[in-house]
């Protein structure tokens, strides 16, 4: 072993560097070639297989003539627009509730968690069945009409993709509230008692301005995960009626592999990752500012 | 028990609890409750679907068990959730390890750190399409070819959660044992592993919940039908299931069946590592 270590910096042994290259190596093969890849790929006119020329930058300029493309970005911002905002509040109100002084507390608390465990592709059958099925029955005997159609064959749709999408998403999002409340120190209630600050009051000037840090975990991992949005939509629609519900991540697999569009979606997937970066950042950047500013 | 100690009084918000209930009763165990009663039913027994069953039909499960091959897709599933774990625990904390200590000594290790931690930001989407045409010559469309993927892609997450976990712990540590001879290996293994332990727990119930409920990655890359996992056969046999939701119910809830034990013996544990997790 190499005990002797020179003036400039102790010495690394050399397992490290082996152990860590070899991994490095691996990811690139895997990860990053891929990555390279389609990058490369979006620049040219391939189907997947046969020929293909660099057509430099036709598939990005396309993407803005085309509908299929339009629509899926439309769908999917208004889908993780509304998602995320919902998801946020009824997680809020939903973690208040369950560091209030209740009975029982632990056991509610497992109760609530449970959808984070079950996968959301089988969530989304049950909840397919739900909304073809249950509800219309329901909708039926209460001679309430909007209710007794599925709303998943409706220009609606969304509406039932958010559903699940929630039913899924509070519980990550609550608990992690949760462990922010937890956090706050009890004297800050105290003293806010002393000054006669209640209820409503207490929550909008002490609770919600010492919950910011995890406001910004919650709204940046919301809004990168549902711009993301592909397995519910696989589960329940898979993108119709029509392509009403075609999320960005649902008209790449289709399409590409599917729709002999191997290179136009590679681009339209280049356009996804920069959309979520640019949009994680600037979520950083403005709530990391307003952390700031209370902190 | 508690009340004895607090003398004053410890009142509980009913209404709150109350409300709490309510809302477990009507939105999380309803839409379960009728899977159940579903996967129990008789398909002429379905014009009241919240009905309790005529007569218990647990046949459904075992024509479910049938139909999609359920041990073939049981074995699949757990071989790629429990080798993914352990190579994941094993690998990626020494990873994370050999990047921490030596970032200060080399670039080298500076620079790895943030290769893996930028490369959290691609979605899976964006690589898919090149890496099922890279996979098809790798034959890496497969249960071990998938298991190694899952294993490489799970990098950038588990080594931003172990640094965190790693820097925390004094080097005067490995120090010591150094000067006692140990080495690297024996050090990370003996010394800095077992104190990883809380890192670990929430690495492993990140993992295992990603790769059982995984649905992207196998849909993808195991076309072949002796190669799929339960989720990825839910999907496929959607379409064989349609007329028959009696079958379908069964078959799904026997895919929940092993998350719910899971959870029910780790439930603190499970939301303690996810906790811990995110707030990194």
């Amino acid at each position: 072993m190499k005990k002797k270590t020179s003036r400039k910096r102790p010495a690394v042994n050399r397992i490290y560097y082996i152990y860590v290259g070899i991994l490095a190596v691996l990811f690139f093969t895997f990860h990053t070639i891929p990555f390279l890849k389609g990058v490369m790929y979006s620049f040219t006119d391939w189907r997947g297989y046969g020929d293909w020329n660099f057509v430099g930058l036709r598939n990005y300029i396309h993407m803005f003539s085309d509908a299929d493309t339009g629509n899926a970005y439309l769908f999917t911002f208004k889908f993780a627009v509304i998602t995320t905002i919902l998801v946020n509040v009824i997680s809020l109100i939903l973690a208040c509730a369950l560091n209030a002084k209740i009975k029982f507390k632990n056991t509610i608390k497992a109760f609530y968690f449970l959808p984070y465990m079950l996968g959301s592709l089988i969530v989304g059958f049950i909840f397919n069945y739900i909304f073809a099925n249950l509800i219309p029955q329901l909708g039926k005997g209460l001679g309430i009409k909007a209710l007794s159609v599925n709303i998943l064959g409706t220009n609606n749709a969304i509406w039932g993709i958010i559903a699940v999408s929630l039913w899924i998403g509070c519980a990550f999002n609550t608990l992690i509230y949760i462990a922010g409340l937890q956090s706050i120190d009890t004297d800050v209630y105290e003293a806010a008692d002393l000054d006669g600050a209640t209820g409503f009051r207490r929550f909008s000037k002490i609770t919600f301005p010492l919950l910011a840090p995890s406001f910004t975990i919650n709204m940046v991992l919301s809004a990168k995960g549902y711009l993301m949005v592909y397995d519910q939509i696989m589960a329940m629609t898979e993108g119709g009626p029509g392509t009403s519900t075609t999320s960005i991540a649902v008209l790449i697999y289709k399409k590409g592999f599917g729709g002999g569009q191997f290179a136009y979606q590679s681009a339209n997937a280049v356009m996804l990752f920069i959309v979520v970066v640019l949009i994680s950042v600037f979520q950083l950047r403005v709530l990391e500012k307003r952390e700031e500013k209370l902190g | 028990m508690k009340h004895n100690t607090v003398k004053v009084k410890e009142h509980y918000n009913w209404p709150v609890t109350i409300l709490l209930i309510i809302g477990i009763v009507v939105v999380i165990l309803l839409p379960l409750y009728m899977a159940l009663m579903i996967a129990i039913k008789d398909p002429s027994d379905m014009n009241n679907i919240l009905a309790l069953p005529k007569k218990i039909r647990l046949q459904n499960f075992v024509d479910a068990w049938v139909m999609t091959d359920f041990p073939r897709k049981f074995f699949n599933t757990a071989f790629i959730t429990v080798i993914n774990l352990i190579f994941t625990l094993i690998t990626n904390s020494f990873a994370a390890y050999a990047i921490t200590r030596n970032r200060k000594k080399s670039k080298f290790f500076s620079l790895m750190y943030y290769y893996f931690i930028s490369a959290m930001f691609i979605p899976f989407q964006v690589i898919m399409l090149p890496l099922v045409v890279q996979a098809n010559t790798f034959h890496l469309d497969n249960i071990f070819g998938i298991t190694f993927l899952y294993i490489i892609f799970g990098l950038p997450m588990n080594t931003f959660l172990y640094t965190g976990a790693v820097k925390a712990i004094p080097e005067a540590l490995d120090e010591a044992a150094m000067i006692d001879g140990a080495n690297p290996i024996q050090i990370f293994s003996r010394i800095i592993f077992p104190v990883l332990k809380p890192t670990t727990a929430t690495v492993a119930i990140l993992s295992f919940m990603w790769t059982w409920n995984d649905f992207t990655m196998p849909l993808v890359l195991l076309s072949d039908e002796s190669q799929q996992t339960l989720q990825l056969a839910q999907y496929v046999f959607k379409k064989q299931f349609s007329v028959d939701y009696n079958l379908a119910f069964a078959s799904y809830l026997l895919v929940l069946l092993p998350v719910l034990i899971v959870y029910i013996f780790c439930q603190k544990w499970i939301m303690n590592g996810v906790v811990a997790g995110a707030v990194k």
